[in-house]
């Protein structure tokens, strides 16, 4: 009972036992919160009323009491999502379908990136492409002008894809057997992160006209990206970005991350990004046959 | 940003296990390597919760500090980030705590048991306990 609801009677004149019997995972919850009840043990409380418990029928009047139970949860804010994104995992690995969640900054370049890698890989392997924006059709319009599938979802006011939204994307794109499937997620660093959407592995995309502090501003990212790719490198020259400083910040907070530079104007270094999708494929396939 | 969001399934979540029964406290685990802001949660709560079985109810956030397990010593390292260094100069640590994000539990306001003031009802229009595995707590005089 809080302190605003004193409805305990002056005294106890009742002397009926308080031994409930609470399913499992009830309690009477007291610990850190500061009741202001009468009662000894819990907090019971009763109408003001007159009431004897002699064996007269009409002095058994009202015995309503209002009652405070705790009752134990203990599940995950983030669970609904992480049960959805298990589904679409197992759904992509049926099929061997290499997914990857692409994060960034807006304007890191990663639909820049996904059309150049389209172009190249046309007659080597089918790729598909989720588009996560607030608003506009405008990043699938450039991929399909690319000449790859594209469904784009929009967020409205959110700031991250989540696991549904991917499954709904599936519905109308349903990539092929063995296929890429790039989701790009809305342009954020924070809270992709921490969005499960069923992915084999996040790619975290900094271009070079960013600070190279980037790693340790938003570390969570960071943590949970598998692959590093330094776009826009052609630029370099003119920036004050240190490469191997950002890499190095980079495996401070992730000591696993691989890193990959690369220009998707010049060309220059998209042959590792390549070859890193190639190796991802072979290990899904391996993974498979086993 | 996030934790509009993330309110939003606290409060979904709490009312369907409430089924209808009205929310005093709500208690959460918020680890301090979560990446939400238990502030941010907590400005959120309130508006979220109107009109919701969790209307008025109190919020209470354990936050739960950052500890890891250092790969290559096997030392205890507190973390205040989600990322750190131990004393030998490790940085492959496994995170042991800090990351939680729970609904721990829900106080909920339940009448257990009541008897109508007009004593000669019947026993069936008589309230009893709504809750399966609860016992009523009155004795019925005349079974």
């Amino acid at each position: 009972m809080e302190r605003s609801a004193p409805v305990t009677p002056p005294h106890h004149a009742h002397d009926h036992h308080h031994d409930h019997h609470h399913h499992d995972n009830y309690h009477h919850g007291h610990e850190p919160h500061d009741h202001d009840h009468a009662h000894n043990d819990h907090d019971h409380a009763h109408h003001d009323h007159d009431h004897s418990h002699a064996p007269q029928p009409a002095a058994l009047a009202a015995v309503a009491g209002l009652h405070t139970v705790t009752v134990d949860i203990e599940r995950a804010i983030l669970d609904k999502n992480d049960r959805l994104a298990e589904r679409n995992r197992a759904w992509f690995e049926g099929r061997e379908i290499l997914a990857l969640n692409l994060v960034s900054s807006p304007g890191a370049g990663k639909t820049t990136l996904l059309e150049r890698t389209i172009r190249d890989l046309r007659n080597e392997m089918p790729i598909s492409v989720i588009e996560g924006d607030q608003q506009t059709l405008n990043d699938a319009e450039r991929i399909k002008a690319a000449g790859a599938p594209a469904v784009q979802v929009n967020t409205g006011t959110g700031c991250h894809l989540e696991a549904d939204m991917i499954r709904r994307g599936l519905d109308s794109l349903r990539p092929a057997f063995g296929s890429v499937l790039m989701i790009e997620n809305v342009g954020n660093l924070v809270c992709p992160a921490l969005f499960d959407l069923g992915e084999r592995a996040k790619v975290v995309v900094l271009s070079v006209t960013e600070g190279d502090d980037k790693p340790l501003k938003y570390p969570h990212m960071f943590k949970a990206a598998e692959l590093m790719v330094i776009s826009k490198i052609d630029l370099a020259p003119h920036v004050d970005f240190d490469i191997s400083r950002c890499e190095a910040r980079a495996r401070e907070v992730n000591p696993e991350i691989r890193s990959i530079r690369l220009s998707a104007r010049t060309g220059e270094g998209l042959g590792d990004w390549y070859e890193w999708l190639r190796a991802a494929r072979r290990h899904l396939a391996f993974a498979a046959a086993q | 940003m996030h934790e509009m969001g993330i309110t939003q399934s606290i409060v979904a979540i709490v009312a369907e296990q409430a089924d209808g029964r009205k929310v005093k406290r709500v208690t959460l685990e918020i680890g301090k390597l979560a990446a939400v802001m238990p502030d941010a949660i907590r400005f959120c709560f309130d508006v979220v919760a109107q009109g919701s079985a969790l209307d008025g109810a109190a919020l209470d956030i354990i936050e739960i500090p950052g500890l890891a397990r250092c790969l290559d010593c096997g030392s205890d390292v507190m973390l205040a980030e989600v990322f750190g260094q131990c004393g030998c100069g490790s940085r492959k640590l496994e995170r042991l705590a800090g990351q939680e994000l729970n609904i721990k539990s829900m106080e909920l306001e339940v009448v257990l048991c009541a008897k109508p003031a007009d004593a000669t009802a019947t026993p069936k229009s008589r309230l009893r306990i709504f809750r399966p595995g609860t016992r009523n707590e009155w004795k019925d005089p005349h079974p």
